[in-house]
Order: C-alpha cells, then structure tokens, then sequence
C-alpha cells in the first residue's frame, strides 16, 4: 500500500491522462475500423488476384465489426464476424480454389470491359443516393435515427434477443422460412440439372457400376494446374461405389 | 472511465476506482502472464502428448533431452528456428508468410475469455483471473474459430503446390461444416445459463462437485456434440483429413519450414490447450471444485480439468482411426447438425415449462426419424447402400 499511497500525485497525473484517453479511444476504435474498412473496400475493387480479393472483403468485414463494436451493437460485431468472415468468405475462397479460377485478371480486358463505366456510373449513383439521403433528415420515418442509445437495464444481447422474438417475430420467422425455402430450391435445382435420373441411376446400381458424380461434371473446369485438386476431390465419392 | 473498457470488464473489481496507472500496469502484466502460459503450456503438451501416445502404443516416447526427455520439444523448437525459411517458388508470398500468424492470432485471443478461478489482490487492487469478460463472450471463441479456418486455407493455397491445396480445400468445407453444430451446442449451455459471459457460465455452475456441472444437464448431448465438433475444428485425429500424411504428405503445411512451421505447431498446440480449457469451463464448472485445507483452489481445480481433457485428446488420437471424408461429412451434417438443432429446440421448450419440453421432443423425435428416412431414401437413390446409420461409422 505504502508505495502506492507515495506515488498519489502520479496517480492522479495518469487519471487525467487517463480520462483524455478515455475520450479518444472511441474516435480511435471509430478511426480504425473506418480505415480498414475502406482499405479492404479499395482492395476488393483493385487487386487482380481473387483470392486477395476476397481476403480484402474480410478486412473490410472486420471494420465494419469494430464500428458495430464501437455503436455498442455487440452482438452485430459478433455475428459478423462469424457469419460473414467466417463462413460466407470461406465459402467464396472454397469455390475460387475449387474450380482454380485464381489466376490473375485484368478488369480491362475481354467481357468486361464494357461493363466498367456501368459500374462507376452505379457507383457514383450509389453514393450521391447516401449523401441526399444523409441531408435529408427523413424519407420514410421522419426521424434522423429511429431508435436512441441503449437504455435501461440489460445488455445488447438480450434486448436483441427479445425484439426479435417479441415485437418483430414475425419478419424474423418469414425471414427463416425464406432461408429454408432457398436451401430447398437450390438443392432441386443442384440435383434436376445434371447427371442421370433417378430411374437410370438405380438401374446403374442394380448392375453395380461406379456412378458418375454430379459434382463432377459440373466442376470440370479444364484448366491446367488446379483442375487436378478439383478431380481427386470430386473423384472421391464416386469411387466409392465400387467398394465392398 | 472508457465506456470500451468498462464493457469489456463488468463486474471486475479492478475497475471499482477507476482507471489509475496502477490498473493499466496490472492489466499488461495479465496479459503478458496468460500469453507466456500458454506458450510454456505448448511445450509441456507437446511433451505430454508424445509421451502418452508412446505409453498407449507400448513404446517408451523421447527420453533423452533432460530429465525423462521432457526438453525434447524445447529442443526441437530451437533446432527449427536455426533452418531456413523456405519459400516456395510458386508460393504467393504475402499470404505465405501471412498464414502462420493468422494461424496463432485466434487461438491466444480465446484465451482472455477463460475464467481461471477466483480473484487476486495485489497491493490493494483486487482483479479477476480472467483477462476479458466481454458481454459477447462466448461468442469470442466462435469468433476466433472461425476465424481459424483463415490460416489453414491460406497456407494450403499459397503454398502453390497440390497437396496443400487439396489438404485447405478440405479443410475449408469440415470446419465450416462443424461450426454450426459447435455453435448450436453453444446455444444450448447459453440457454442453460442465461448469460453469455464466460465468467457466469461458470458461476451457474458453482456450488456442488459435478452435480451442478452444465455436463450432466441436457443428458451430456451438448457436451458430446461440442466435444466432437470442437475435434473437428481443430482438424485433430480422427478429423485430420486435412493434414492426412498417407494421402496428402502432410497437407496444408507440407511447404512450411522453419519459423513458420514451428508457428503452425505452436497454434496447433495452443488451440488444444485453450479448447480444453472452453471444455472444462462450459461443461466441466470451469475453476468449481472442493475446497482444500479451507482455501478455495480454483486454479488447481482448473489445471486438473484441463489436464485430464487433454488426456482424452490424447487418448482418442491414439485410438481412433481417421474418418474418410464422405463419412465427415454424413456425421457433421446429418447426425450432428439435426441432433444439436433437436437438443436446442427441447432445451428451450423445457426452459419454459415441462409440457413445451416434452412436446419439443416429442416434435423434434418425429423430425429426426423424418431426416432418417429422408437419408436412407436418398442413399437408396443414389445407388450407395451401406449398411445402417450406426454401423456406418466403424466399417472399414
């Protein structure tokens, strides 16, 4: 205790200092997140190589997580992360790397090249469209913001959790349905459009023959260095019918 | 007082008076403390794992660096930071040299979450063992195992050679398979406890040796799934398919030497360590255990369960032969995902009232035979007969 209670004007010098900080970490936490989420934004549009690509689209995610960090939208911070960088870019870098569609390409050249001023007319657009709407203190609701800071007792989570399942249950449930109605219908496309048919593929089996994998014809990609991963990958259920 | 700061430690008494140099002193020391302990805890665990499988296998394992071998990883580690560090000519140089730290960064993090036990008091300052108890806690390990899957698909595409990319292919799609049951088994115990933070999970499990412990609630099945999936996510045995040495000659690090190689080691381990410590805190009450000698010993308690969850992994790894990886897939996906989905659904029901609980598992009862019957009918479909569901798993 001594040597504490001898250091007292330090301590209370290193409060201020304290308390000056304290103000700046936000502006800090809200400067970081900006930058980096402009960087990943000026990297995915850049770089020619989609793998690095897609890793700034993770940079730019994480930004955008430290800037719901810093609104105290915790658990927005949280899911996207998770969701988003953890799941949907891992999916994006899984097919890049699947099909060996990650080679380098020049935006200037072939198909779309004249696509380029669409899209920095769209781009231009976008962002006069936010700062009208910015200026403008209400185009739908009236309000600058429609809801306030967090008050009263309980944290982000739980006051998340029970809007959801309270006021807004049913646009959160018509959402899930929409979801599962998706999964439903990507999976009847995936299995109507390619390979034989039910009727064919039991006869097939009838007489033992390795069936040829849907995958496989779909993910067939000619092109030299990477169809071989895509090949052993997909090969690999088919073959498994010849086992005992 | 920082708002970040404040929410990042609730109820800490660190904070009771402010944030004075002394705090932010005791802050650093934290976290230099829990960095340097799960960097000493790696070389122990190395040295604890290849002994056991030595034992398990009736060999004796390394006995020659120091006193019964146990500096043999010490040794390794310094003979891998005097090779050179290769890069391959055809590696992408930037995410090659990338993808070791993206590796670490995720596991060290998850640590801060966990509850060592008690409270310290230095000098006047009382803090918690635990370096962060933010209000999405639980939530940080999902995050950063997520986040995790960066390092293994990374180094296998940069690598710029086959295997390693044949080894981050398979990698991306198990572990984006297991998350979602990893994070419905972590729903459930959130459910249980009402509360994400880590240091309330552990204190709702206080109070009674075992009996109170979120393992035996729910019938031990979030413990199970969790277990399994966390498996999974740290791509060990029998999940390895990632770095299967038969087929893939090591896989996703199969470029890596030196440095970098010794990272990937280093956050294998690390990963080990840090899980089991999530283990024992969801399930296993964390620091809970009997007082001895009238003094409460959580840490002890703590290392104790670490120590016997890491014998399991252990244990399994010498025991379980490797899935193949239509067989990954079918556990992941058909029996994991549903089970956990069904577990979740009871446990909520019965978080209500008894009569939600039975009629939850009444319905998800009919909902798993409808997914069983749903499975055989397509197995049918395509031809692939084998064997029923249970048998599936132990067939050659």
């Amino acid at each position: 205790m001594t040597p504490l209670a001898a250091s007292a004007p330090l301590a209370k010098l290193a409060l201020l200092a304290t308390s000056g900080v304290a103000n700046a970490s936000d502006w800090a936490v809200y400067g970081v997140g900006t930058a980096l989420a402009v960087a990943g934004a000026l990297g995915v549009v850049s770089l020619r190589n989609p793998v690095h690509c897609a890793l700034s689209l993770v940079t730019t995610l994480f930004g955008v997580a430290l800037l719901f960090i810093d609104e105290g939208a915790d658990f927005l911070a949280a899911v996207q992360v998770i969701v988003y960088a953890g799941a949907i870019v891992i999916l994006f870098l899984f097919v890049i790397m699947l099909l060996g569609v990650d080679r380098k390409e020049a935006v200037t050249q072939g198909k779309l090249r004249s696509l380029v001023p669409l899209g920095i007319a769209v781009g231009i657009g976008i962002v006069v469209e936010l700062l009208v709407l910015s200026r403008s203190s209400h185009w739908a609701t009236g309000q600058k913001a429609t809801s306030g800071a967090l008050s009263g007792p309980g944290e982000n989570v739980q006051k998340l959790g029970q809007t959801i399942f309270t006021r807004y249950l049913l646009p959160f449930e018509v959402t899930s349905a929409l979801l599962v109605v998706a999964v439903v219908a990507a999976v009847v496309l995936v299995r109507r459009s390619s390979g034989p048919g039910p009727a064919q593929r039991q006869a097939a089996a009838r007489q033992g023959l390795p069936q040829p994998a849907p995958s496989a014809q779909a993910s067939a990609v000619p092109s030299a260095p990477a169809a071989a991963p895509a090949e052993v990958l997909a090969g690999a259920p088919a073959a498994e019918g010849e086992r005992p | 007082m920082t708002s970040a700061l404040a929410a990042l430690y609730p109820g800490d008494p660190l904070f009771a008076k402010g944030a004075d140099l002394w705090v932010w002193v005791i802050l650093l020391v934290k976290l230099v403390v829990v960095f340097a302990i799960l960097m000493v805890s790696v070389l122990f665990v190395i040295m604890y794992e290849r002994k056991v499988v030595a034992r398990l296998g009736n060999r004796w394992g390394p006995n020659r660096a120091g006193p019964n071998g146990w500096l043999q990883s010490l040794a390794d580690g310094l003979k891998l930071f005097f090779k050179e560090a290769l890069v391959p000519a055809q590696a992408d140089k930037v995410v090659y040299r990338l993808a070791p730290v993206v590796a670490m960064v995720p596991v060290f993090v998850t640590f801060a979450i966990v509850p060592v036990g008690g409270t310290l008091t230095i000098g006047g300052y009382t803090t918690r063992l635990q370096l962060a108890d933010p209000p999405w806690g639980i939530l940080v390990m999902l995050m950063a195992s997520s986040i995790s899957v960066y390092g293994v698909l990374l180094a296998g595409w940069a690598s710029g050679s086959k295997y390693p990319l044949i080894g981050s292919v398979r990698a991306s799609a198990q572990m984006v398979s297991y998350e979602a049951a990893l994070g419905l088994s972590v729903a459930t115990v959130v459910l249980l406890t009402g509360s994400l933070h880590t240091s309330a999970i552990v204190a709702a499990q206080h109070g009674g040796f075992l009996y109170h412990w979120n393992i035996l609630r729910g019938f031990g099945a979030p413990f199970a799934i969790f277990s399994i999936a966390i498996t999974a996510e740290m791509t060990r045995p029998p999940f390895d398919l990632v770095e299967a040495e038969e087929e893939l000659a090591g896989g996703f690090n199969m470029e890596y030497s030196s440095v970098a190689f010794a990272l990937f080691y280093l956050a294998e381990y690390a990963a080990l360590v840090t899980n089991s410590a999530i283990i024992a805190t969801l399930f296993l009450g964390g620091p809970d255990g009997p007082r001895i000698a009238g003094h409460s010993v959580g840490p002890v308690w703590f290392t104790l369960k670490v120590l016997i969850l890491l014998y399991v992994f252990v244990w399994a790894r010498a025991t379980l032969p490797r899935l193949r990886y239509d067989q990954l897939m079918d556990l992941g996906w058909k029996r994991l995902i549903p089970g956990a989905l069904a577990l979740l659904l009871v446990v909520a029901g019965a978080r209500v009232s008894w009569r939600y609980g039975l009629a939850a598992l009444a319905g998800s009862m009919i909902a798993l035979l409808l997914l069983a019957r749903a499975i055989e009918v397509g197995r049918a479909g395509s031809g692939k007969e084998q064997g029923g569901m249970p048998s599936e798993l132990e067939s050659p």
